[in-house]
This record gives C-alpha cells, sequence and structure tokens, in this order.
C-alpha cells in the first residue's frame, strides 16, 4: 500500500547514480575538462596582463596584482584542502578523482599565476621565498603525476596477482624450508643461513628501498658463500642452495613490490610539507605586505 | 520393554526439549530420546562462546524453558537448569534406528536395540542428519573425530583430515595454524576439489606450497591403528603416523529416515519438507514433526511449535499459533475486515499458485510476504527495476504496460513478475492495478520454497514465465493462444558453466530462451575462436538459422551454469508464419548482429590486437564467474597507485569494516577483479539464511538486513569469498581531530589492536555477516569508486563492460 509505493519512489532517483561504464584517468577525466579550463585561465592571465596597462610597471601591488594573488592564495588553500577531502566521505555524489584532475590542472596553473601576479620581480625576500616553496611544490605534484602515470604498470606486473601479505608469507615458508634443510650442514656452512634466516624482510635504508639495492643482503651473502662452500654433505648443501635461491627470487619480489611502492609515495613526503612551509611563507607574505608596505 | 508413554519425543533441540517440558508440565508420561550424551546437539556443536541471537524480535516466546539471545555456554547451562526444573526424562544415547506401528502403539526401536512403545511422536530430530562415517576397517577407532570444536585443541599432533570439500579444507587449515605446530595431511579421492570453493582450494594448495600441510590427492586411507594411517596411493600403500583423524566426509541427511516411518513429503526438491497439517501432523496419524525438519530453523520457532504441538496432541483446540498477531498486522492495513483464517483460505482458494498448500505452509509464506490494497491506475512497479519478488493477484486485476500505451491485462488468481524471481534480472514493463486490487507481494525466497514444497504451484509458474518471457521477446502483436503450440514442445534444459549449446557449423534450427544464468557467443575467426557477444537471462539465440536454413554460424555455450528453454524449428516457424509482424521483428533482430558480427571480423583483419585483447579479456572475465555478475568492482593497474583509499572508503561509510579486498583477486592484462560482492543474479549466499535476511534491494544490491545470526552460512555458501564474519569496531574519534592531533587511527579500517583496547566495557562484539551492500542508502553511489584518486575503480555489470561500443572505441 501507501508504504510499499513511498519505498519504491523515493529510491526511483538512485537508479539513476551517477555510473561510470569505462576506466578513465583523473587525466583524463571528463574529456580533459579542468585540462582546458586551467589552460583557458593562464591564456587570460597572459593576455589580460599584456594588455592591461599598470604605472609604474607590473607588480604584486597593483590593483591586477592583488587580483591574481588573490586567486593565487585561495587555489592554494582549496589545493591544500584535498588533503582533507581525500580521507573525508560523504554520501553526497562527488569524486576524488575529479578532485584530483581538478587539482593537478589547477596546481599548475599557479606557475602562471603566481609567477605574472610577482610581476617578474625576483628577489632575496619572503615574497620570493613563497613564490619559490609554491613552484617546488608544483614541482615535486609533477613528480607524482609522473610517477602514477607510470608506475602502477610496473606494480601490477610484479606482484603476479600476489598480494604484499603472500610475498611475505612465500618468504616465510621458504625460511621454515630453510631452517629444517641446514640441519645437516657443518657449523661454517650454517652460520651464514642462520644470518639470512634472522634477515627482515622489510628491513633496509630508505635509500636501499628506493633504489632496490641491498648490497648487504644476508641471504645473497649465504647463496654465494654455500655456492662456493665444499665442506656439507654435496646433497644437504644442494638442497640449502635451492632454497636459498628460490628465497632470494621471493624476496627480491618482495623488494621490488616496496620500491614501487615506495616511489608512489615518497613524494607526497616532500609534497605536503612544502605545502604547510609554502602556507606559511604566504602568511608572511600577506602579512608583510600588508603592515610594512 | 518398558511402560507404554504417552509421548515420546525425538530429539532434544530446542523443538524436542520445549515439547518435552510442556509434556511433562501438562503431566504427560514421556520420554525425551537424544542420540548424544547431551541435550541439543545442533547448538552444542556452535563454535566456542559464539553469540546465539533470538530472533524474530516480535515473536513472543512461549515455552517452558528460557532463551534469550547470548553465549552458546549461558543458553546450553540455562536449558539444563530448566530441564531438570520441569522434571522431563531424558533418556540419553538413545538414538532413534526405526519406528514400526500406529498411532495408539508405536514401537520405537533405538540403536541399542531398546524399544520404546509410545502413543504419539514428536520427531525434532532437526536436519544436520549423521555424518557419513569412514568405511575402512579401524573405523571406530576413539581418535577419528566428525568436528573440530576448537583447532587450539589440537597441539603438536599428527593430523588427517578426511576429506577435501570446504568443511575438510577449512578444517585442515584451522589446525594447521603455524604456532599450533601440528603436522597436517589432507586426503582427497580424486585428482581435483570440484566440490569446494575456489577461494578454500587457493588457501589449501598455498598452505600445501609453503609446506604447512601436506596435500594428497588420488589418495584413500585403507586401515586405521592407533598411532598410525595407511594409505592406499596411486604408487602402493603407504602408512604415516596419524594421532587424530577428522573424518568430513558429509552428512546424510534425515530424509531418507524420515521416509522410513511411511511420512510423505511435499515434493522431491531438496527444499521440500513433510507434508504437515495445522497441528503439526504428518501424513501418518499419530506422528508429528516440528522445528528445523519442518522447514523453521529459527531457535525461537522451534520452542514455541515445542509446546504447541503438546498441547494439540494434548486437545487444546482454542489455542492459537504464537505468529497469529504478526499475521494479523500483516493483514491489517487492507479494506476489508476478515479474521486471519478467513484471509488466509481467501487467498488460497483465489489464487492458481495457492491452490495445494496447506494452511500451515500459507502461514509461513504469508510470514514472509506483504500484501496491499492498490486503487485503479497506481504503479506496482516500474520497468527496469531491479526486483525479484513475485506477485499474485487475490482481487482485481493488473494491467502490463508491453509498449507505451499498449497494456495487456493479467486477470484475478494469476501471478506477476515471474520473471525477476525466475532470472534475477531487471522488471521487464512497468505494472498498474487495472481495478482497485489486493496484490500479494511473496519474497523469492518464500516463492522458491513454494515452488520446491509444492509441484503444483511450481508447474504453473514455469508455465506462466515461459508465456510471459516469449510476449516480451516478441513484443506486441503475439496472444497466449499463439504460443500454445511452441510452449507445448517447450523443453526446460539445464547447462552447466561451460557447456556448448549451439556449435558453429552444425545443422540444426531449434531456437534458445535463457531462462537464467548467461551465454557467450563465439566465432572461429582465423582458427581462434574470438568473443563475439554476451547474451544475459531474457535473450534468446539460435534464430538466425531459422531463418536463413544455413548452419549454425557461431558457437554458444554457457557463462554460468544456466537454464535455457529449447523451442523446436517447427514450432516457432509455425509462430512465425501466423504473425507476419512477429517474423519482421524477428529479422529485424538477426539483421542487427549479423551486422555486429560483420563488424567484429572486418576489425580482426585490421585491428586484429584489439580483437585479441577484447576476446581476451571477455574470456578472462567469464572465467572469474562475473557472467553472474549484475555489478562488479573492476580495477585497471594501469591506473591503482596501490594507496588502498577505496578500502577505506567501504570501511567509513560501513561501520568501520571493508567490504572489499582491492590486493586480492586475479588480474589479466592489468584487469583486476578484487574480491567484492559481485551481486550475482542468483546470490548462492542467499540460499540457506535461517533468519532470512539477504535481500536484493532496489537497485540490484544484494544486502543484509538487521537480524543476522551469525551462523555464518552465507559465508561458505559464496563461491567468491567476499563475506567477512566481523564485529564492528567502535567509534572513532573524528577526522578533524586525527588531523590535528594524530588522535585515533586515522581513515579506514581500524586495526584489531586498536578495536580491542577501544571496546567499550561490557560490551560484547557480536560476529555478524558483512558484504557490499553497494552503498545503499548512500545517494553518491559506491564509495569505494568515488574514493579513488586516480579512476582505477569503477563498478559496472558485465553487459556494460563487454559492450561492442567499448571495442569501438578502444579500435578506433
Ligand atoms: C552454526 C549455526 C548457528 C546458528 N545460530 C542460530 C542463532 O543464533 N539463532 C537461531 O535462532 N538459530 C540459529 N541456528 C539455527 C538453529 O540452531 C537450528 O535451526 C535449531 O537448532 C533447530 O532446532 P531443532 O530442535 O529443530 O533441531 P536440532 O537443534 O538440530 O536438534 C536435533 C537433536 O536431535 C538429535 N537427533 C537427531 N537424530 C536423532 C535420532 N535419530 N535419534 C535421537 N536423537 C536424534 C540430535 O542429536 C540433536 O540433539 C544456527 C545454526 C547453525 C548451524
Ligand atoms: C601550490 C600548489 C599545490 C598544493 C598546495 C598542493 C597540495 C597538495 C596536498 C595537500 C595534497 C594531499 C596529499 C595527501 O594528503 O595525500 C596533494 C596531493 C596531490 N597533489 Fe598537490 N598541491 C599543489 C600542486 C600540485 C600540482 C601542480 C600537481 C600536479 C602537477 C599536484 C599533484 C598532486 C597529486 C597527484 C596528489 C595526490 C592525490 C592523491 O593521491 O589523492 N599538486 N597536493
Ligand atoms: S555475497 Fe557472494 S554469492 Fe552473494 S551476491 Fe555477493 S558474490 Fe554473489
Ligand atoms: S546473513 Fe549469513 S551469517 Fe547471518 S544469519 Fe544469514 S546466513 Fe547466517
Ligand atoms: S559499493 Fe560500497 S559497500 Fe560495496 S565495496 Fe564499494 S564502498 Fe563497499
Amino acid at each position: 500500500m501507501a508504504s510499499l509505493f513511498q519505498r519504491r519512489r523515493n529510491k526511483a532517483t538512485q537508479t539513476e547514480r551517477i555510473r561510470e561504464r569505462r576506466h578513465e584517468g583523473f587525466l583524463r577525466h571528463a574529456d580533459f575538462r579542468w585540462a582546458k579550463i586551467s589552460g583557458g585561465l593562464c591564456l587570460l592571465v597572459i593576455i589580460s596582463y599584456a594588455l592591461v596597462d599598470v604605472t609604474p610597471r607590473h607588480n604584486g601591488g597593483s590593483w591586477y596584482g592583488y587580483t591574481l594573488g588573490t586567486i593565487g592564495a585561495g587555489l592554494i588553500l582549496w589545493l591544500t584542502a584535498l588533503g582533507y577531502r581525500k580521507r573525508k566521505m560523504t554520501s553526497t555524489a562527488w569524486s576524488l578523482k575529479a578532485w584530483t584532475s581538478a587539482h593537478v590542472y589547477l596546481g599548475l596553473s599557479l606557475i602562471v599565476i603566481g609567477t605574472w601576479h610577482t610581476g617578474f620581480q625576483l628577489g632575496w625576500n619572503v615574497h620570493t621565498l613563497a613564490w619559490a616553496l609554491m613552484m617546488l611544490v608544483i614541482l615535486s605534484g609533477l613528480y607524482g603525476v609522473i610517477a602514477y602515470a607510470t608506475l602502477p604498470k610496473a606494480l601490477s606486473n610484479n606482484r603476479d596477482e600476489m598480494t604484499q601479505m603472500q610475498m611475505l608469507e612465500a618468504i616465510r615458508a621458504f625460511d621454515r624450508q630453510l631452517h629444517a634443510a641446514a640441519q645437516p650442514l657443518t657449523p661454517e656452512d650454517t652460520a651464514p643461513v642462520l644470518a639470512a634466516l634472522e634477515e627482515d624482510p622489510f628491513a633496509g635504508s630508505i635509500g636501499a628501498r628506493l633504489s632496490g639495492r641491498y648490497p648487504k643482503c644476508a641471504t645473497a651473502a649465504a647463496l654465494r658463500t654455500l655456492s662456493a662452500s665444499r665442506s656439507s654433505d654435496a646433497e644437504a648443501r644442494e638442497k640449502v642452495v635451492g632454497l636459498l635461491s628460490q628465497k632470494e627470487a621471493a624476496l627480491t619480489r618482495l623488494r621490488r613490490h616496496l620500491r614501487i611502492r615506495g616511489l608512489l609515495e615518497i613524494w607526497l613526503y616532500v609534497h605536503v610539507p612544502l605545502t604547510f612551509a609554502l602556507i606559511a611563507a604566504l602568511s608572511a607574505h600577506i602579512i608583510s605586505v600588508f603592515f610594512y608596505w | 520393554m518398558s511402560e507404554p508413554v504417552k509421548v515420546a519425543i525425538i530429539g532434544s533441540g530446542p523443538a524436542g526439549l520445549s515439547a518435552a517440558s510442556r509434556a511433562a508440565q501438562l503431566g504427560l508420561s514421556h520420554v525425551l530420546l537424544e542420540k548424544t550424551d547431551h541435550l541439543s546437539d545442533t547448538i552444542y556443536k556452535y563454535q566456542k562462546g559464539k553469540h546465539v541471537m533470538a530472533t524474530p524480535n516480535r515473536l513472543d516466546l512461549r515455552s517452558d524453558c528460557r532463551f534469550d539471545e547470548g553465549a552458546r555456554e549461558t543458553i546450553l547451562g540455562i536449558w539444563d537448569e530448566d530441564a531438570a526444573s520441569n522434571k522431563i526424562s531424558v533418556a540419553y544415547h538413545a538414538e532413534v534406528v526405526e519406528v514400526t506401528g500406529e498411532k495408539g502403539a508405536f514401537q520405537i526401536k533405538t540403536a541399542k536395540g531398546d524399544i520404546i512403545v509410545a502413543e504419539h511422536i514428536v520427531l525434532a530430530i532437526g536436519t544436520q542428519g549423521n555424518p557419513n562415517r569412514m568405511r575402512c576397517p579401524g573405523n571406530d577407532l576413539p581418535h577419528i573425530i566428525y568436528t573440530v570444536d576448537d583447532p587450539e585443541d589440537f597441539k603438536d599432533k599428527h593430523i588427517t583430515v578426511v576429506g577435501s570439500g570446504d568443511a575438510g579444507i577449512e578444517n585442515a587449515l584451522g589446525v594447521a595454524e603455524e604456532a599450533l605446530e601440528n603436522t597436517v595431511t589432507i586426503l582427497n579421492r580424486s585428482k581435483d576439489f570440484a566440490r569446494a570453493k575456489p577461494k578454500n582450494v587457493s588457501d589449501m594448495m598455498e598452505a600445501g606450497e609453503n609446506g604447512s600441510m601436506s596435500i594428497r590427492t588420488e589418495t584413500q586411507p585403507k586401515l586405521v591403528e592407533p598411532g598410525w594411517l595407511t594409505l592406499e596411493t596411486p604408487t602402493g600403500d603407504e602408512k604415516i603416523e596419524c594421532d587424530v583423524i577428522v573424518a568430513r566426509l558429509g552428512s546424510v541427511a534425515p530424509r531418507a529416515f524420515v521416509e522410513s516411518m511411511g511420512i510423505e513429503f511435499t515434493g522431491p526438491d531438496r527444499e521440500a519438507f513433510p507434508k504437515l497439517s495445522p497441528t503439526f501432523e504428518t501424513t501418518v496419524p499419530g506422528i508429528y514433526v516440528i522445528g528445523a525438519l519442518a522447514g523453521y530453523p529459527l531457535i525461537k520457532h522451534c520452542m514455541n511449535q515445542g509446546y504447541d504441538v503438546v498441547e494439540f496432541l494434548n486437545g487444546n483446540q482454542a489455542l492459537t499459533p504464537a505468529d497469529e498477531k504478526d499475521l494479523a498486522a500483516i493483514f491489517a492495513g487492507l479494506p476489508q475486515q476478515k479474521s486471519v483464517s478467513e484471509w488466509l483460505e481467501f487467498l488460497r482458494t483465489r489464487i492458481r499458485i495457492f491452490a495445494d498448500v496447506s494452511p500451515l505452509q500459507m502461514r509461513e509464506f504469508m510470514l514472509d510476504s506483504k500484501i496491499a490494497f492498490y486503487r485503479t491506475g497506481d504503479v506496482v512497479f516500474e520497468k527496469d527495476e531491479p526486483g525479484s519478488s513475485l506477485f499474485a493477484i487475490a482481487d482485481g486485476q493488473a494491467l502490463v504496460e508491453v509498449a507505451p500505451g499498449v497494456t495487456v491485462p493479467i486477470e484475478e488468481g494469476s501471478i506477476f513478475g515471474e520473471v525477476g524471481l525466475i532470472s534475477g534480472r531487471k522488471r521487464g514493463a512497468r505494472i498498474r492495478a487495472g481495478a482497485d486490487s489486493i496484490f500479494v507481494e511473496v519474497s523469492r525466497t518464500a516463492a522458491l520454497k513454494l515452488m520446491g514444497s509444492v509441484p503444483g504451484a511450481k508447474r504453473v509458474i514455469n508455465r506462466i514465465s515461459l508465456e510471459r518471457q516469449l510476449l516480451q521477446i516478441f513484443k506486441g502483436g503475439l496472444t497466449v493462444e499463439d504460443l500454445a503450440p511452441v510452449v507445448d514442445d517447450a523443453e526446460v534444459i539445464r547447462v552447466p558453466a561451460g557447456k556448448v549449446v549451439l556449435q558453429e557449423g552444425d545443422a540444426g534450427d531449434d531456437v534458445y530462451v535463457i531462462r537464467s544464468g548467461s551465454m557467450v557467443v563465439e566465432k572461429d575467426i582465423g582458427g581462434k575462436p574470438i568473443f563475439l557477444r554476451y547474451l544475459p537471462a531474457g535473450s534468446y539465440f539460435g534464430e538466425m538459422a531459422v531463418l536463413s536454413g544455413a548452419p549454425r554460424n557461431a558457437t554458444v555455450k554457457a557463462a554460468v551454469g544456466s537454464e535455457v528453454i529449447k523451442l523446436t524449428g517447427a514450432g516457432f516457424k509455425a509462430m512465425l508464419a501466423a504473425r507476419p509482424q512477429v517474423r519482421e521483428a524477428t529479422e529485424k533482430a538477426v539483421a542487427e548482429r549479423a551486422q555486429m558480427n560483420s563488424f567484429i571480423e572486418s576489425r580482426k583483419a585490421s585491428y586484429s590486437s584489439a580483437v585479441d585483447l577484447y576476446s581476451d579479456t571477455a574470456t578472462f572475465i567469464m572465467k572469474e564467474g562475473l557472467g553472474e555478475a549484475t555489478d562488479a568492482l573492476l580495477i585497471d593497474e594501469n591506473l591503482c597507485v596501490g594507496c588502498d583509499n577505496c578500502e577505506k572508503a567501504c570501511a567509513d561509510s560501513h561501520e568501520g569494516l571493508s567490504r572489499l579486498d582491492r590486493e586480492a583477486g586475479k588480474t589479466f592484462a592489468h584487469l583486476h577483479v578484487p574480491t567484492s560482492c559481485r551481486h550475482c543474479e542468483h546470490p548462492h549466499c542467499m540460499a540457506d539464511c535461517p533468519p532470512n535476511v539477504i535481500h536484493r534491494g532496489p537497485d540490484g544490491e544484494v544486502f543484509m538486513e538487521e537480524g543476522c545470526i551469525g551462523c555464518g552460512n552465507c559465508m561458505r555458501n559464496c563461491p567468491y569469498g567476499v563475506i567477512r564474519m566481523e564485529a564492528a569496531p567502535p567509534e572513532k574519534p573524528s577526522l578533524l581531530r586525527w588531523l590535528l592531533t594524530g588522535f585515533g587511527p586515522g581513515p579506514g579500517e581500524p586495526s584489531p589492536k586498536w578495536t580491542k583496547a577501544n571496546m567499550p566495557e561490557g560490551k560484547k562484539p557480536k560476529k555478524i555477516a558483512v558484504k557490499c551492500d553497494m552503498c545503499k542508502g548512500i545517494s553518491g553511489g559506491p564509495a569505494c569508486v568515488r574514493a579513488c584518486p586516480t579512476g582505477a575503480a569503477i563498478r559496472v555489470s558485465p553487459e556494460e563492460f563487454l559492450s561492442i561500443a567499448r571495442l569501438e572505441e578502444d579500435a578506433g
């Protein structure tokens, strides 16, 4: 009856949810909508800069400079808000992809808006510091976009349907088998194997993680030693050598996985702190402009 | 032989226990026969500490034993007390193996050879049945067990699991847990593990590969001795150390035992139950069936029936069933005023599919159904709305809008909405009330139960649904009469996944309609089968050959287990000859399909790699079981940066628990199918939910409403491993607070450690089933998709994903 109908009618709107049928990356989003908007904005700035006559010359303090400055500062605050928006789930129709798309292209437009705002008057002062920080944030963002565009494929190929947990499990399984297989070895052969067993797959400096090079890898060392050794029973040693090379392969996969994930994330550790530095410098810039000008 | 009793109650579950208590309270001579050495074996065997739920909440408990939700141990303890205080006479170790005689003097024989004589029998043996025993010598040794209560009970043991269905594999994985240090072997009689879920098989294989379990295929036990087990292997006998044998060989359903007493069932299907009168009496006078065996799996129902049945057989005729007020509420909104039993009789005599339904079954169906009054012109449902319930016309008339402005009436007593019921697809047309009408809406589960237990209802529904399906396919211009010759020789054929229905190049002119499931069409191009099209339920194929007379020009095979209806070419031709406009429409459809085929063929010549990729992707998608999906999450790994924001968003919009596992699952050509619900056409998870809380919502989502009792049946039944049994974590501090002060676990599912530390004092976490609900009720749509920063995640149906338009775009 009435209640039955109400349920249906209310829901009818939901069947028309926005649905995406294709995979379309954030760069292409809505047919490069934000690239077009941001490109248009930059053009507008460049052209109007040439047309508007400010005396004695363009600078941040003219009415035109103020306009660009306000737009720029507003944009920076909005770009920063991505960090909040990314983590805040709401129930209304919005998509982080659209935000990221807008973030990237409007962020790039700041190169023009910010630089043209200065009227190309750079020097050793807090104003230029703000500009430089902004350019660094943008540069790091550019790196991020390149990473996002190129690395996922490598991550997918390397993991070959395995999850990170499974990679770790595989290494642990080889460790267990190594532990059993190493029992008949002579003490001098056992020592490097034990060292390999004690190695934490996640250990290693940031440098090692990002480069993927682990010169002090105990598994590799054990493999070298045992391959060259002649001391234990040949059959037992061969078994251990086999297991060690399997473990090395598993370790290589995990390390490659961690490396690519690291490369996909590390830039955010530059991008975000620099953003805060930028906001600090920007505040100093604005305050100094108003109070000491 | 002992003194005859007035009533013997067989089985001491909640139903039997409650019946015995009532008998004791009424002072009837009675005995409660229980096969094990404790009461209520089914509940005794629940996992340790399981929280037992007391649904449905609105139903009052009417029993001499107490019952409220709580831990398994508490409930069993209370029942032991109640059994004692009610002074029930219980005989343990009394497994009934045979019942002979008749009302007044039944002879009940137990496994030990005792004979009990009783005037009446109440059968309350549940549906668990008996586990199949091992058959080799030594099978009576005590170290053979049939369930694993708690894997932690086994430490540092040699354990052999016999049987590799899901139960066996799950037990083996449990005891193979590394910390327990057991040496675990699992035996499988055949080469592969066809009976188990792929997820379980892959977990087991992994355990085999990393050495925590040894998997022996084509191997059977040959001789059991204390500490040792001899195996028969393909390479000869082998003796292995073995301290414990876990035998998981399935169980024999109690049906054969029940039938051996002469009790009739409602039909041959698995869903059938014993035929019962309103007082629970079977077709054998004097034998009553209650509880899960009677089709009522919830504990509260079982206990109420125990009380009622003894009252009935003691001559109480005035007792109204405990569900009377719920039924009254269902009928309350109707314009006419009738009593519950008058209403039930009204429906039974008016509606064709209810004709053979017993009054007791009628009560139950109505509890799972809605009944409503519609004014002339009111819309019942819209075209393309998802929905799988069945409507029956108790009064008035329904109008189907087959085309704008064209309506076809459906008369009183008939049904509508059956397409959604059978195929799980969206509604095919808008339906309005043609007069002031009363319609009954039967939920899919109740309708399936009806079809399983009442053969007459099944016949009527199947015939009507085929007629309607054909009318819908060959829109307009056809009448039910035209269809009669086609429908009369139509044949329903079950096709297992992967089986070929039509082979390219073969002769033949039969036409097929897909009743449920889906098909893929392939064509051999340059020596390679190329995917042409995906056919969902409701489509038809084979019509090209009828019109052209040429051999089949493509191969059609089942994407998932399906049902097709075969119509003979001759009948189909006769129908086309009688109705020229139908022939025209069919020819047009054939021409369109032919054009698409030649498009793909032409592309194949110029853009062979794009066509190959499209075809291989389609094959992969079908292999992953997405042929039965209505909406699945797909991740493009060319775009996915591994930030897991999708999982975090899902958790943050659903009680803190993520319903998807991004990383797990298969990948092909960078297209990744993560572990997340696909909202199957015929959800396997719905099959066996005691409180019946899994439903399909208005957007096609399969979701659980409140009332899950945490039995885990759905988790076991879902072949895709997407259901978790989890307790909701406590509320997290707000996002801003976390951003500013770092207080709390941050976005996403909190770690188990945090959950444990922050669980409010005295709150016992209840583990219930959690799965994707497609973000039901969230107006913006799926949170996982919206939260993906790069656009890697989308939710689509297979038709959308494999549409030809995509190929056109990809091929440029
Ligand atoms: C894991 C799990 C969790 C569940 N959780 C809940 C829940 O939270 N809430 C809820 O309401 N329901 C729950 N259920 C459903 C509920 O437990 C059962 O439907 C209910 O126990 C059925 O009661 P019954 O009395 O009909 O039969 P049962 O409880 O199955 O009892 C039958 C008894 O008969 C005995 N018996 C069998 N054959 C013979 C014979 N030949 N001779 C003598 N004795 C015999 C058995 O040993 C047993 O003790 C759950 C079910 C499962 C499997
Ligand atoms: C001054 C300008 C900018 C500011 C203040 C800024 C600020 C931010 C902030 C605060 C985040 C959120 C990080 C997180 O919480 O994980 C972010 C993310 C990001 N930024 Fe910028 N950004 C700027 C310019 C750019 C530019 C120019 C680009 C690209 C060319 C860019 C690309 C990105 C990308 C790809 C992300 C990650 C999105 C995600 O993973 O969700 N940013 N930025
Ligand atoms: S839970 Fe499993 S069976 Fe149920 S709809 Fe989802 S994928 Fe299908
Ligand atoms: S939703 Fe699943 S776990 Fe919950 S009661 Fe139903 S079948 Fe059991
Ligand atoms: S659709 Fe909603 S409930 Fe389903 S996985 Fe995505 S976020 Fe979770």
